[in-house]
């Protein structure tokens, strides 16, 4: 048996620290002196994934920028949540304007930044864009999409709970085939969400070729905070996609919330990948490959593909989906396999 | 120093002289000349640390100016027409926010039908978006205002809306006095910005406020707005002491002094009004033209003080709310508190459509003799209008109106097919 | 900067919403019982030891060890290390190799030649131990650290007792076990060799010992009636292997039966196949009934030994055995099948079990005697106050790391006892099962195995058959722990919080709840991949 190389902390990279690791190799959630961008007292529901994920996020980003960063932020839950008059959650200097515009208000912000770089700034102000998939994937698609094409040195951040939670858990082109939302119910010969429709934005930013693509999830912490920061090695568009579950609108517990995330990628109905200038460059492996079952199961929004009578057609057309993610965006480890 | 160009030009000039940081716009009639002349001086140096962005839509266009103005940033933009519409909300959330940004309308009918001429439908449909709105009466006038827009925007943190009349300013070439970079720097102060997106003093910006303050937020710009009124004439003041031109102000008046007739109106056609007035005068008729610079705030008392003497007010207006009639007539009428007057709406030059002194001469004489409808509708074809009528009562679905209305016009019909 | 009313906030304001008042349970840390350290006769903080091996601090990771065991070195090879079986990682890939570890930390003690810590202070108490056994040894090594005086008096003529006499060196080399028993000697205690206690009330006066604990090992080889010729070489096990120790190795000729399936069995066959002889084992029943451990029997073979399952010997004759073939009925038990066979044999050798000699016990009043061992009560002490006991001389399995947790149980409780006080060990915490862990988060990492000696020369030699672990597989290993039930600060907790409601009080200090935030939804408790996060319902 060949040995394991002896760099090997106890627990491997899965945990958020290690006493083990040497504090330059620990994630920056690890850190006593960690940002908390966002922090504590945000009206986030229990478990919730977006703030979590935002908090690795904007930390991660803040860790890479030296502090110096500037969020835009688009209406929706962790707008919300975040800001609510009289108390804002927010440690870093952010901004509000409206569901549709986050990524043309980060342009604005960071060509403001640029001018006042040429006029004397020292400090390299870096601009980060957020929204949750509905402000991305929908409403605010054509600023990102100009926002992308212009190539502005933005970092946008999509958090994806798919769906419209914030406003009762509506459909967004995100929401996932057969999930159940306000607005697919499960009733009718095609109970929940219909399969055929829906965007995959990330291959959507590939397709515009910006410097940098990548999905995460809230369950690999240091995958998450590694491609924030190597975004922010990058001049330019940037784009990054987190899976974040939502307890309210999936119907799974609170403490589920990264055991879901983690399922949503060990089943392959999440790709995780990084890509540059449009070409895929890495995608994360899965560990122990399981079937989509597993990941839907725990999900109310599901709830209907195992009552009785198990939807055994839809759940194969999932699992289908789930293996055309596999190999399309290779996430199984070929050497292993 | 004096020069012959065009109204766009002109307002890229002034533009360029209040050294802007940030210019975002996206592409519609009749707003082009202006952005594409700021762009050809960002892109060939002559304005120094300014970026020009071409952004995807009006909507973006907007909210990069949010961006860049709460990042401290001097930012102006430009539309017109459909694309004011196209970023109605980002315009009222820049009011809300507080962001200093000027933007030009260069003023256009809005459709349906799609007509690309001059009326002010678009600039009035913002009138309660918080904005300043400014009417410009010529090209000079409009690069004054430019000028004044910026120092006032920033002392109140407020955004300001230059409305110039599409095509009849933006396209016209007159002669225009260019002030000098030295004029511009000592009217206007660099920005400093009542808040900043400032990594050294972070903020958060456009926090949710429900009803527990959403009405004092509302109360305040009203407020400020007010201001606003005070503050507009006294730097029209201080314009004038540097660049030697009596320029901007709240109102107007022209000729009013014992005028019993008093036509109120805004923009370009203000100049229309007063060569009507001017020979009506010569006729000794007691008429006189009040000018509407500031629409927004709206300048009741300074209204009220120009006309109280008068017998009557004729509102004559580039817009028109359908169902009600006048926009502009209903905000003069508030000033007449207390007084009893009669006051004539007269809705004209809607779409582009010509407003002739000889049209004007026989609305003023007949208004003279009180012998107005309290609504008017400048040189309406009611021969086409009856036409039309006249086949709805018959059929119930006897097609889109505007085509009717074409083949009946048959010149216009003629050209058109 | 004039901010404008209620539209711009001031950073972080949120910190005055408690959001702790949407909870209905709270999470709390807790202490779980590691299974290592459950199931260790010894009683080893096997975690407590790993967990300062895994930063590489070995001499700190001995000292913790040698709280409870002083023998890392020995039990680092001759431990049956029950507690690998128990190992949680033991269902995730393969146990810890918590044995080999130990060995590492043994003998790196031994190579830097790291002490014991004499007591800071005498107690003027002088306590009696009978046998330099691990039970005696071990019970000498904790009674000294509490500051008595201690004197073992030990029949034979070296420190070790059944680890010297019981334990072939191929498997205990003896420079390790001189080393870790001269350690115990180096702090202070009084060793008196060569001498038999006959009579254990009468050594205890005229000693004027306070207390005595007894910790004889079973010496004497239990018998079996074999007929046989008066020629024939029957010996026995223990025997054989303490000749081992001396100058007259024992003469078993080319053809040995090992008659037995114990460990010690195994140990003889292994002696004599290393000697040069052919040994069979001759055992009753099958492989999976052998009561010795597996991974010997698997050595032995892997040697050359011949094992006879299903087999009884019937006669002994002067060059050969008669065995009858046996077969299980339902119930498991060997039944004879009247089906004979000879084997050729130049000497038969029992490895039945053995006794203990009690004989130093008669006369004293109060003690009760079953079965060849002494009844002992909670505390281990004898019917007689002061006369405590342990090891093979007490009703339990034996095997040596039995025998050091009973020197540190009896140690404990006669030096309560001479205070006049009774012992009473500290409640235990609930045992950190398997399904309290979230594994997910431990990396794929297989057992680390340690080399094996070539086969030719563990068939010829006596040089140890396992080795030991190098620094880094050592370090490997002891960071394959889990650290089941006890907070290893991983800071998952602190990362997974979406409400920043852990604190993180720094290096070894752990973590904290700020129950003024925390919304109760769990996710620490989830992600904790030790179970050390409980939830409880709040109760107002």
């Amino acid at each position: 048996m060949s040995f394991q190389p002896v760099k090997f902390y106890q627990t491997g990279t899965f945990t958020v620290g290690n006493r083990l690791l040497a504090p330059q190799e620990r994630s920056v959630q690890a850190n006593m002196e960690r940002t908390n961008s966002l922090n504590s007292g945000h009206r986030a529901c229990q478990g919730c994934g977006e703030a979590l994920g935002a908090r690795y996020a904007i930390d991660a980003a803040m860790h890479a920028t030296d502090n110096q960063l500037i969020a835009a932020n688009a209406t929706g839950c962790l707008e919300v949540f975040s800001t609510p008059y009289p108390e804002t959650s927010w440690q870093i200097p952010w901004m509000h304007s409206l569901f549709g515009n986050a990524p043309a208000v980060a342009t604005g912000i960071a060509a403001a930044i640029k001018i006042k770089r040429q006029k004397g700034l020292k400090d390299d102000v870096r601009v980060v864009a957020q929204g949750g998939d509905g402000g991305t994937t929908d409403i605010g698609f054509g600023c990102l999409s100009g926002m992308f094409e212009r190539n502005d040195d933005v970092l946008y951040i999509c958090y994806d709970n798919g769906g419209y939670m914030n406003t009762g858990v509506q459909r967004s082109s995100a929401t996932p085939p057969a999930a159940r939302t306000a607005t697919t119910m499960p009733v009718g010969p095609q109970p929940g969400n219909v399969f055929g429709q829906g965007k995959f934005m990330p291959a959507i930013a590939m397709a515009h070729e910006i410097p940098y693509v990548a999905t995460a999830t809230v369950a690999d912490l240091r995958d998450l905070e590694h491609k924030v920061k190597k975004a922010m090695t990058f001049r330019g568009a940037r784009y990054i996609h987190i899976l974040v579950p939502c307890p309210l609108g999936w119907g799974s517990a609170s403490q589920d919330t990264i055991k879901l995330s983690r399922l949503a990628k060990e089943t392959g109905m999440f790709p995780v990948f990084e890509a540059e200038y449009g070409e895929l460059t890495n995608s994360s492996k899965i560990r122990r490959l399981l079937p989509v079952e597993e990941y839907l199961r725990p999900q109310k929004r599901f709830a209907h593909l195992f009552g009785k009578s198990p939807a055994v057609a839809t759940i194969a057309r999932l699992q289908a989906l789930a293996d055309k993610n596999i190999r399309k965006y290779e996430m199984l480890d070929k050497e292993a396999n | 120093m004096l020069k012959q160009m065009e109204g766009s030009h002109a307002v890229a000039q002034a533009v360029a002289l209040c050294r802007p940081e940030i210019i975002c716009a996206y592409p519609i009639s009749p707003q082009t000349h202006i952005v594409e002349g700021i762009g050809e001086m960002v892109k060939a140096g002559e304005i120094v640390n300014c970026e020009f962005i071409n952004v995807e839509s009006e909507f973006a266009a907007m909210s990069v100016a949010i961006g860049s103005s709460a990042t401290g940033a001097r930012t102006y933009t430009a539309t017109a027409s459909q694309g004011l519409l196209f970023m109605v909300e980002a315009v009222y959330n820049a009011s809300g926010l507080g962001l200093p940004i000027v933007m030009t309308v260069a003023n256009r009918a809005i459709g349906a039908p799609i007509n690309i001429w001059n009326d002010h439908s678009d600039s009035i449909s913002q009138r309660d978006s918080g904005w300043i709105q400014l009417f410009a009466e010529t090209n000079q006038e409009a690069l004054d205002l430019h000028i004044q827009a910026f120092k006032l925007a920033e002392e109140l943190s407020l955004p300001v809306m230059i409305c110039m009349d599409g095509f009849i300013l933006t396209h016209a070439y007159e002669r225009v006095d260019i002030p000098t970079q030295e004029q511009v720097d000592a009217f206007l102060p660099p920005y400093e910005p009542r808040q900043v997106l400032d990594t050294h003093a972070p903020v958060s910006i456009g926090a949710m406020v429900g009803p527990e303050a959403f009405t004092e937020v509302r109360y305040l710009a009203h407020e400020k707005q007010m201001q606003a009124l005070e503050l507009i004439p006294k730097m029209a003041e201080e314009f004038m002491a540097i660049f030697g031109r009596d320029s901007g102000g709240l109102v107007r008046p022209y000729r009013t002094e014992d005028a019993e007739t008093i036509v109120i109106a805004m923009g370009s056609l203000l100049g229309t009004i007063k060569d009507t007035v001017d020979e009506m005068r010569d006729a000794g008729v007691k008429i006189g033209v009040l000018g509407i610079t500031s629409f927004r705030p709206f300048p009741l008392d300074a209204v009220r003080q120009a006309i109280k003497h008068a017998k009557r007010v004729v509102v004559l207006e580039k817009t028109f709310a359908v169902g009600i009639g006048g926009i502009l007539a209903t905000d003069v009428r508030t000033a007449f508190f207390g007084i009893q007057m009669n006051a004539y709406t007269v809705i004209a030059g809607l779409g582009g459509r010509p407003i002739t002194k000889t049209a004007l001469h026989e609305l003023f004489e007949k208004a003279g003799r009180d012998d107005l409808i309290p609504l008017t509708f400048l040189d309406l074809d009611w021969n086409v209008v009856n036409k039309q009528l006249a086949r709805e009562r018959q059929k119930r679905r006897s097609g889109p109106a505007a085509e009717n209305i074409l083949r009946d016009v048959s010149s216009t019909a003629a050209h058109i097919s | 900067m004039n901010k404008p009313f209620a539209i711009t906030l001031d950073p972080g304001s949120s910190l005055a919403n408690h959001t702790g008042s949407w909870r209905t349970e709270r999470p709390v840390y807790v202490d779980r019982l590691p299974p290592c350290n459950s199931q260790c006769p010894a009683g080893e903080d096997i975690q407590g030891w790993l967990f300062h091996a895994e930063s590489g601090n070995y001499e700190k990771a001995w000292q913790h060890l040698t709280r409870d065991n002083p023998f890392p070195a020995i039990m680092g090879r001759v431990c049956y290390h029950s507690c690998e079986n128990v190992c949680n990682r033991g269902q995730l890939d393969a146990p810890v190799g918590i044995n080999s570890v130990e060995r590492f930390l043994g003998d790196e003690a031994i190579r830097r030649a790291w002490k014991l810590v004499p007591p800071a202070a005498e107690t003027g108490k002088h306590v009696l131990i009978v046998g330099a056994g691990p039970s005696g040894m071990s019970a000498a090594y904790h009674l000294r650290r509490f500051g008595h005086r201690v004197t073992v008096y030990e029949a034979g003529p070296l420190l070790g007792g059944m680890m010297r006499f019981g334990i072939p060196k191929y498997r205990l080399p003896r420079d390790v076990l001189d080393a870790e028993m001269q350690r115990v000697v180096d702090m202070g205690v009084e060793v008196v060799l060569n001498t038999k206690v006959d009579n254990i009330l009468d050594t205890m006066q005229t000693g004027k010992f306070d207390a005595a604990f007894l910790a004889v090992g079973a010496h004497i080889a239990k018998r079996a009636f074999i007929p046989s010729g008066e020629v024939s070489k029957v010996v026995d096990a223990i025997s054989v292997l303490r000749s081992m120790e001396g100058e007259n190795k024992p003469m078993l000729g080319r053809r040995v039966i090992v008659y037995g399936g114990g460990n010690t069995a195994i140990d003889v066959a292994r002696t004599a196949k290393r000697m040069g002889a052919e040994p069979i084992i001759v055992y009753r029943r099958t492989r999976d009934k052998m009561p010795a451990h597996d991974f010997e029997i698997e050595e032995a073979l892997q040697e050359g030994v011949m094992i006879r399952w299903l087999s009884t010997i019937k006669q002994a004759g002067d060059t050969n055995i008669t065995i009858e073939k046996m077969e299980l009925d339902a119930s498991g038990f060997p039944q004879p099948t009247g089906e004979f066979e000879t084997l050729e044999a130049d000497s038969v050798v029992l490895a039945l079990g053995q006794d203990v000699d009690l004989s130093l016990l008669e006369g004293v009043p109060g003690l009760e005697v079953s079965d060849g061992v002494v009844k002992v009560d909670a505390n281990m002490m004898t019917g007689q106050p002061g006369v405590f006991a342990g090891g093979d001389m007490v009703p339990t399995e034996r095997n040596i790391t039995i025998g050091v947790g009973h020197g540190k149980k009896a140690a404990r409780n006669i030096d309560a006892w001479l205070r006049g006080a009774t012992y009473v060990a500290p409640p235990k915490h609930q045992v950190a099962t398997f399904d309290k862990l979230n594994t997910w988060y431990y990396a794929d990492a297989p057992k680390t195995v340690r080399p094996m000696l070539d086969i030719i020369r563990r068939q010829s030699t006596f040089d140890e058959v396992q080795g030991g672990l190098d620094e880094s597989t050592a370090l490997f290993e002891a960071r394959r722990c889990l650290s089941c039930g006890n907070c290893f600060e991983c800071d998952n907790c602190y990362g997974v919080c979406p409400d920043n409601a852990v604190i993180k009080l720094g290096p070894g200090k752990r973590f904290e709840f700020n129950y003024d935030y925390c919304k109760g939804c769990g996710m620490c408790v989830a992600e904790c991949p030790c179970g050390a996060i409980n939830m409880v319902p709040e109760n107002n």
